[in-house]
């Protein structure tokens, strides 16, 4: 990766144009810092809401009810008006260190280019866990897909994965897949729920009951068959029987966990349980240069928590820069 | 009707070989493959190893095939740029009735002419693989032992027969068959094929074929599952070498190596079954596979599990490759190739065509044809997305780009399915599953693919 020319210096580069990398760079700018880069590999600014078609978004940040790709869009100008340059569609491949810099190469449709910055801040943001890393048994036909993605076939291009799903969870993502699969015309056949009660705010369980889609707690799915599309899933129940349900498809939905491929592939110290880097008081990964703004200390968050994360991190990443900030 | 020189029945690992050696040698070849892409059956899902023979049955025709398959492949992989990923394989003795075996592995290897072979102990273990479990006492070291790209050759061979004149058929099932004079008469779902000389290669229904069309077969196909565990990338920087265990007498035991894309896999189980379809995964059995990986390399601990899949290994009565000609039917099955095929398939073509001209057919050879390179899929060489024009990534996980879907999709042998596009590609096959990418890949898929990502949608 090292044969390309360093094509741009900055003070500070931002992995991830979601709601947290943009807080962040656009209160950099807020700050003083003098250049500040957001890369991200998708074509459009904005993360996760630009395919969330449901409000409310943007209450914290703009003090009105938006959809999400409304939002995506008013946090990209709002960073763009403040200085920061974005550049999109640009994957990050790689990162090194070269003295007191770190160096970013990037991939694009323009070919590779490598970015130097005294500063980098990982918002990378977060991913649902996918079936095959729950271990889920089972062939693997077409239709077994996370959230995100349905969420991309619906809002994004006006597609459909499936038309009877089964809905594994019932993180408030879940509920959010009821609507969404309205869009399209999909009739969820149940949801599935390993523990014994739901886990968002239990009044909201209501919806599947008013959209007439039956619950299973303390279920699990133990069987996904098929070929090629899903045909059934297999439950085990908690009092030790099992059922099959006929559907097309399978949806996994939450079990949220931090994007953290390039804190891995940068050789910072993991911290295992959460699956992010281990992050002091100030955000600072065990490489002091490297700051990340991860937002699943909790749960995972609305996007206006992570608006506000990245604004937190900005502030420490600004006074490190200026010299403020105390040693690691 | 045209009358094929030879029908091959399947298009697997030994299928799409068997195809390019039969089109090198001048022969006028139709390929049958029920599946709507190659590799469909059992060659879908291995562990990607490329054997060196070192253990196979001293005096073998696999033991032959494989060290045939090692050569040829390595004669041609530059021309087709297909890659090698070298890191050498130790078989790593963790118990003491282990280490008393290793002598007999070791004689096994120079009695097969692998002579390349040295014994390690645990300090140059050690410096070898220093994140390895403790309790490595002593190992094998198996220094051309090597990692390939699974799927890429099959479809670069495929792509010569065809390039030669080869008639590749998809969703072509044979139902049945007979013999007319001097050719087989063929019924396929696709329609009426003719050819002098039938080469079953059909994998887990090699037994099913060789009934249908002979009324007889010499053997039983008993479907032997193997379950794998990918971990992510992150892990790839912890292992150089592939860890083997010391082989018992069923199974060859569970593997723990680099894959050609940059991830660590474990695997496989050994689960005898009689379904030839259904390759399932099951959590305990994936459990048990990632506990054993973490024993054998504790740094493993917490790592992101990739992806999880089951294969199905066409294993029969017997050990041994079934390989048999039978020439007042001018037919020769190939049945019974397991895990070894991969490395053995052009190996296995050779001795096939060889029983062909014993039943006394012949051929002029032609040259090889000029194929394009094979798009590289593998991690440590440069990759389309490092080439400026591709159109933007796509998958994000393995960067797969736009121009890599497109040109999957055009040529003259394009995905079939949405798996063979995953083959030809890896797009969706990395950490996140298509959580990113999966809508992007219905859209540029649309109406390519008899099993469509993306359902036809009411309006609401």
């Amino acid at each position: 990766m090292s044969g390309a020319a360093v094509d741009v210096e900055v003070e500070a580069l931002v992995v991830g144009a979601g709601p947290a990398g943009l807080g962040l760079a656009t209160r950099l700018k807020a700050r003083g810092v003098a250049s500040v880069l957001v890369v991200d590999r998708e074509a459009d600014a904005g993360g996760n809401p630009r395919h969330c078609g449901h409000p409310p978004f943007g209450l914290r940040e703009f003090g009105r009810v938006l959809t999400g790709p409304a939002y995506a869009r008013r946090l990209a100008e709002r960073a763009v008006r403040a200085g920061v340059a974005l550049r999109l569609a640009t994957n990050v491949v790689a990162i090194e260190r070269a003295g007191e810099a770190l160096v970013v190469t990037t991939a694009g449709d323009d070919g590779v280019r490598r970015i130097a910055a005294r500063r980098l801040a990982l918002a990378t943001g977060v991913r649902e866990t996918p079936r095959a890393a729950r271990l889920v048994s089972g062939e693997r036909p077409l239709g077994v897909l996370t959230t995100g993605a349905l969420q991309a076939f619906v809002y994004l291009h006006g597609k459909a994965p499936f038309r009877y799903p089964l809905v594994v969870g019932t993180e408030l993502v879940a509920l959010s897949s009821l609507l969404t699969c309205r869009r399209i015309g999909a009739a969820p056949v149940a949801m599935v729920e390993e523990r014994a009660g739901p886990q968002c705010f239990p009044p909201f369980m209501a919806l599947p009951r008013l959209v007439g889609v039956p619950l299973h707690y303390g279920a699990r799915v133990v069987d996904i068959a098929g070929s090629p599309r899903v045909r059934r899933a297999t439950l085990a129940h908690a009092d030790g029987s099992s059922s099959e349900i006929a559907c097309d498809g399978v949806l996994f939905t939450g079990r949220f966990t931090p994007e953290a491929s390039l804190a891995r592939a940068a050789g910072l110290t993991m911290d295992l349980a959460r699956g992010r880097p281990v992050l002091d008081a100030f955000g600072r990964s065990s490489d002091p240069r490297i700051f990340a703004a991860c937002v699943l200390d909790r749960s995972v968050e609305t996007a206006g928590w992570c608006w506000s994360r990245g604004r937190a991190i900005a502030d420490h990443l600004a006074a490190d820069l200026a010299g403020r900030l105390p040693p690691p | 009707m045209p009358l094929a020189d030879v029908a091959i029945i399947g298009a697997g690992a030994v299928g799409c070989a068997m195809a390019r050696r039969f089109a090198l040698e001048g022969a006028k070849v139709l390929v049958l493959e029920r599946g709507a892409d190659l590799l469909s059956g059992a060659s879908k899902a291995n562990s990607a190893i490329l054997h060196t023979g070192f253990d196979a049955p001293p005096g073998s025709l696999e033991q032959a095939c494989v060290q045939a398959g090692y050569a040829e492949y390595m004669a041609i992989r530059g021309r087709l740029n297909l890659p090698v990923l070298e890191t050498g394989a130790m078989v790593v003795a963790w118990t003491e009735a282990e280490q008393a075996a290793l002598d007999g592995v070791e004689a096994q290897a120079r009695a097969n002419s692998v002579d390349d072979v040295r014994r390690l102990g645990p300090a140059e273990i050690r410096a070898r693989e220093p994140h390895l479990g403790e309790g490595a006492r002593e190992a094998l070291l198996v220094p051309r032992e090597h990692v390939i790209d699974p799927w890429s050759p099959f479809l670069a061979y495929l792509l010569q027969a065809k390039a030669l004149g080869a008639e590749i058929l998809f969703g072509a099932e044979v139902a049945a068959g007979r013999r007319e004079e001097e050719h087989w008469r063929l019924e396929t779902s696709r329609g009426r094929r003719r050819a002098r000389v039938v080469i079953n290669c059909a994998g887990l229904y090699g037994d099913v074929v060789d009934r249908r069309l002979l009324g007889e077969s010499a053997f039983e196909i008993r479907p032997r599952k193997g379950q794998f565990v990918v971990f992510d990338k992150a892990a790839a920087s912890l292992l150089r070498t592939i860890v083997l265990p010391v082989p018992t007498e069923r199974t060859k035991g569970v593997v723990l190596c680099r894959t050609a894309f940059g991830n660590v896999l474990v695997g496989p189980t050994a689960e005898e079954q009689q379904d030839r379809d259904r390759a399932a995964t099951d959590e305990a059995a994936l459990k048990a596979l990632i506990a054993r990986a973490v024993e054998m390399l504790p740094a493993l601990e917490g790592m992101p599990v990739t992806a999880t899949y089951a294969g199905l290994r066409p294993a029969t009565e017997e050990k041994g490759y079934r390989i048999a000609a039978m020439p007042d039917r001018s037919w020769i099955t190939v049945g019974g190739v397991r895990s070894t095929g991969m490395t053995a398939a052009l190996g296995i073509a050779r001795h096939v065509y060889g029983l062909y001209e014993r039943l006394g057919h012949s051929h002029a050879a032609v040259a090889e044809p000029e194929c394009p390179p094979m798009p590289n899929l593998a991690e440590h060489l440069p990759r389309d997305w490092s080439a400026a024009g591709h159109g933007g990534v796509v998958c994000h996980c393995e960067l797969v780009t736009k121009r890599e879907i497109e040109q999957a999709l055009a040529g003259p042998l394009p995905a079939g399915d949405f798996g063979g596009l995953r083959r030809r590609t890896r797009c969706a096959m990395g950490r996140c599953q298509g959580f990113h990418c999966l809508a992007r890949l219905a859209v540029l898929t649309e109406g390519r693919f008899a099993a469509p990502l993306a359902t036809p949608t009411e309006a609401p």
